[in-house]
């Protein structure tokens, strides 16, 4: 089969009393990169599990080709020709790229033998012919992200896919991987796959796709094409208008007061994963980390906020040493941290709001007294943060668990910011939040730059880390390649994520 | 977001906590009734005969219901109250004692279960799984037993003295795999379990050995401890009520352990530990002092209980004490479940569950069937309460707030 025109009619998929999707109607038109434009639990990935087999629609059908067709399994659409690049790849570290490739689809020879030659040259004439460059040889554990998802891609292209399905697939690049991303999903839609883009990041949606379709609780709420503008986009995407821009004042840097010196920390296994990292972050400025998951960042903040034992090197608050403290001193320190995973670190979901909004002061004086906590202190203070913070809940009773993602990640906003310290730290802060929670989370950030307070923001998002950096540090494999001034542009950014620091003027 | 809220009698019936609960004792009466016809001879020869006569279904039908209901039957008046006795009390003005019994009998066993239970579920609810609560109660039962009885002091510094050693013994037994843990991460469930062996046969070695042994004994029996160091009974001795002071102390320890884990700071940074360990760290919690605080105050409630069983009944020890199936520790673990840890529930779990114990023995010699009955019954009822997607599926509840249901079973991470 050669070129393939997938339509989606009145697509349906309900979980108990909750529909996911609502009679989506979408069409990819053969050699068309088609966006699919949501914000976190709007229903995308449903809807690519519905398309790709995974599960089974209540209503609606999907015709390829003007034929009805049904999956009962993922394999059945893989033989309809739907490749799908997980946003987690399914790629097995030990193996070579060729093994991977041909997993479960091995070519043979007599008595049964893999066809390993086979298989190198078929992968061989793929990678040239899309520009994959990718050597069938290698072993996966040992190839950067970017690649490994090629290999992905090469999988599904070797399955003899028309029909690509990338879900999220530019979380875990570098910019400069994104480009080749993009080429390479150019170069395909070219020799007419068709690919389904799926994305709430508008500025990637724009390079790449030829057609947009926004959705919104489950909804189809409209199409749009790279012409239109951001604001545009996010307003569809979230159903009133946003600002992107943040509105800050000058930079205007005060005392120090979170220093870094020399910090060597080690992770479970015993591998240093932060190497020798200085940099202080002053009062009224926002100091942000960049950098591509999994190169120190995590680690650095679990360190300064006593979670993690720090191997040598020191750590200052505020002019007292934290490191190796507690996290209790480190909190009564000055301390306010909004943790990278708030489900592991930051709440405590079976408890209600307004004890997870006391959680890290519940014997401060106003909220307990002899032994005893003072519950209606803990209500009323709950009630000002919800009013204050515009958190979404049914009642400050309610466990925390039942808020919305974006609800929960402002129960620790509001907590930390209300305990009025002198130095934030925040890891991956809007991780997974809707565009209206980001635009929220940020302006406080920025007002509490703006109130004289000393921020250090990591963060993978470069348009979260460009909006509000003062100074922008950059972590490449535990190490620091360059502390630059948020007007670099992000090409220099890029390669100091990639560890290369020749070309840069820092 | 307020559409159609549903009616009171709707949440009743939707699968909430209180709902479950209450089926799930209905379903445990309901296992406890199969056992009885399947292990009732006369049932089921009645069941066998039912095609040798027109009336033969019947026959057996009302011999089934005869069986389960005389057990049941017994099972209430020996625990609750029986309506013979209370009415003949009430009509006559005498015979108070025996209408009264069962209550007395059922509130003096759940004394100590109530307050083992509460220290039970304060651990639970903290994460950590204290099995050796048994343990901890034979000790504080030991300690009292020894300054009851062998040390003379005026009534008002002997018994809460007495007491107190209790609880000290508990508390101390409880460190031990407190402090294992905290330090050197030893494994809680491991260390309470194996402990409970030592304790046990630290009774039998103390029992026939000089200080503690009834002078002039063979037998493995304790001295008796002395009257002002007793439980005071409500009534006086000549009474068969032995409802004691205990029950008094039971319903203090619930005030404290509701106090405690709903009210108190140390409480909240149990229950958030118990949560979740990640974000206590991160709140500035320190796991090591709150593991060990767990197991004082658990292992404190355990010796409590164990010297107030002591007190308020036999006034001494003898090898059976707390061993086998009078073992309380390990009631107090199914009570716990079955109050989902809240020390209210708890409260009324260990009066079921005395009220359980204490009919099946009555039942036992009227009926022929035996206590474990009750144990099986208990068993079931804690069963279905840990699987409440089950006994909502059995009774068609609404969807409800049963995921919310749910049980600290997992230690902390390991």
């Amino acid at each position: 089969m050669l070129f393939m025109r997938l339509e989606l009619r009145g697509i349906t998929k309900r979980f108990g009393s909750f529909t996911a999707n609502d009679a989506i109607d979408l069409v990819v038109e053969p050699g068309e990169i088609h966006c699919l434009l949501g914000e976190n639990g709007a229903g995308k990935s449903t809807l690519m599990n519905v398309l790709f087999g995974l599960y089974n629609a209540d209503g609606g059908e999907i015709l390829i080709n003007g034929e009805s067709v049904h999956f009962a399994t993922s394999g059945d659409a893989v033989r309809k020709g739907i490749g799908m690049v997980h946003q987690h790849f399914m790629l097995v570290p030990v193996f070579t790229v060729a093994e991977n490739v041909i997993l479960g689809f091995e070519p043979t020879k007599s008595f049964n033998r893999i066809d390993y030659a086979t298989a190198s040259d078929k992968i061989r004439k793929f990678s040239e012919e899309f520009g994959l460059e990718v050597d069938p040889d290698a072993i996966v554990e040992e190839l950067p992200v970017g690649i490994q998802q090629r290999v992905e891609i090469l999988k599904a292209l070797s399955q003899e896919a028309e029909l690509l399905i990338l879900d999220e697939p530019t979380a875990v690049l570098t910019p400069q991987e994104i480009e080749s991303l993009i080429k390479i999903m150019k170069d395909l839609a070219a020799s007419g796959k068709s690919i389904l883009f799926i994305s709430h990041k508008l500025k990637e949606v724009k390079a790449v796709a030829d057609k947009i379709t926004v959705i919104r609780l489950g909804k189809v709420v409209g199409t749009g094409l790279p012409s239109d503008s951001e604001e545009e986009l996010a307003s569809k995407m979230v159903g009133r208008s946003v600002n992107l821009q943040v509105e800050k004042s000058p930079h205007n840097p005060g005392a120090p007061m979170l220093e870094v010196k020399d910090l060597v920390v080690r992770d479970e296994r015993g591998v240093t994963v932060v190497n020798n990292i200085s940099f202080t972050v002053n009062r009224g400025e926002v100091l942000a980390v960049a950098g591509v998951q999994g190169n120190g960042q995590s680690e650095l903040v679990e360190a300064i906020a006593g979670l993690r034992a720090v191997e040598s090197g020191t750590i200052s608050i505020n002019g007292v040493r934290v490191d190796n403290a507690s996290p209790r001193e480190c909190l009564d320190a000055g301390l306010a941290h909004i943790p990278e995973d708030r489900q592991r670190d930051g709440l405590v979901l079976s408890l209600s709001v307004a004890d997870n909004l006391v959680l890290n002061t519940p014997r401060a004086p106003q909220f307990a007294g002899r032994g005893s906590r003072k519950l209606q202190a803990v209500r009323e203070n709950a009630e000002r943060l919800v009013k204050d913070f515009d958190i979404r809940t049914e009642s400050v009773d309610a466990p925390v668990g039942s808020l919305s993602g974006g609800n929960q990640q402002k129960v620790i906003v509001a907590r930390e910011l209300s305990r009025n310290v002198d130095v934030l730290i925040a890891a991956q802060p809007t991780r997974g939040l809707d565009v209206g929670s980001i635009e929220y989370v940020h302006k406080q950030f920025i007002r509490e730059r703006d109130s004289n307070k000393a921020v250090l923001l990591v963060s993978s998002e470069l348009d979260e880390v460009f909006a509000l950096a003062d100074r922008i540090a950059v972590m490449f494999q535990g190490g620091i390649t360059g502390i630059v001034s948020p007007d670099s542009t992000r090409e220099s950014i890029g390669l100091l994520m990639a560890g290369i620091t020749e070309q840069v003027n820092v | 977001m307020s559409e159609n809220k549903p009616s009171i009698w709707q949440r009743y019936l939707s699968a909430n906590p209180v709902t479950i609960s209450f089926l799930a004792i209905l379903l445990g009466f309901i296992v406890g009734a199969g056992v009885i016809i399947f292990s009732s001879a006369d049932v089921l020869h009645a069941w066998s005969q039912i095609f040798n006569s027109p009336g033969g279904i019947l026959h057996a039908l009302k011999v089934t219901f005869d069986n389960v209901g005389a057990a049941y039957r017994a099972m209430f008046t020996g625990s609750v109250i029986d309506p013979t006795t209370f009415w003949h009390a009430l009509s006559t003005g005498s015979g108070w004692d025996a209408a009264l019994t069962p209550l007395s009998e059922t509130l003096t066993y759940a004394a100590p279960l109530v307050i083992i239970s509460i220290g039970v579920a304060i651990s639970f609810e903290t994460g950590l799984f204290n099995i050796g609560a048994n343990g901890q109660a034979i000790l504080g039962g030991i300690a009292g037993t020894a300054f009851g009885s062998m040390i003379h002091l005026p009534m008002f510094l002997h018994l809460p003295l007495t007491l107190l050693c209790g609880i000290a013994a508990g508390a101390f037994f409880g460190l031990i795999p407190g402090v294992l843990k905290a330090l050197t991460g030893a494994h809680e469930v491991i260390v309470t379990l194996m402990l409970n062996y030592v304790v046990a046969f630290f009774l039998l070695y103390s029992l026939l050995s000089t200080p503690l042994q009834l002078p002039g004994q063979a037998n493995d029996l304790s001295r008796v401890i002395l009257p002002s160091a007793q439980l005071p009974t409500f009534f006086n001795t000549a009474t068969t009520l032995r409802v004691n002071w205990g029950i008094v102390i039971a319903i203090g320890v619930v005030a404290f352990g509701w106090w405690f884990l709903n009210r108190s700071t140390m409480g909240f940074d149990f229950r958030v530990t118990g949560a979740n360990p990640n974000a206590a760290r991160a709140s500035g919690i320190n796991p090591k002092k709150i593991i060990i605080y767990v197991f004082l105050i658990s292992g404190g409630l355990a010796g409590l209980a164990g010297v107030v069983q002591v007190d308020g009944t036999t006034h001494s020890l003898d090898g059976g004490f707390l061993i086998g199936s009078a073992g309380i520790g390990f009631t107090a673990i199914t009570v716990s479940l079955l109050g989902r840890n809240k020390p209210i529930n708890v409260f009324w779990g260990a009066i079921l569950f005395s009220a359980l114990g204490v009919g099946g023995r009555i039942m036992q010699a009227e009926t022929g069937i035996p206590l474990d009955l009750a144990t099986i019954i208990q068993s079931a009822v804690v069963l279905f309460v840990a699987t409440p997607v089950m006994v909502q599926e059995i009774f068609r509840l609404r969807e409800g707030t049963v995921h919310t249901i749910q049980l600290n079973t997992k230690g902390w991470g390991s």
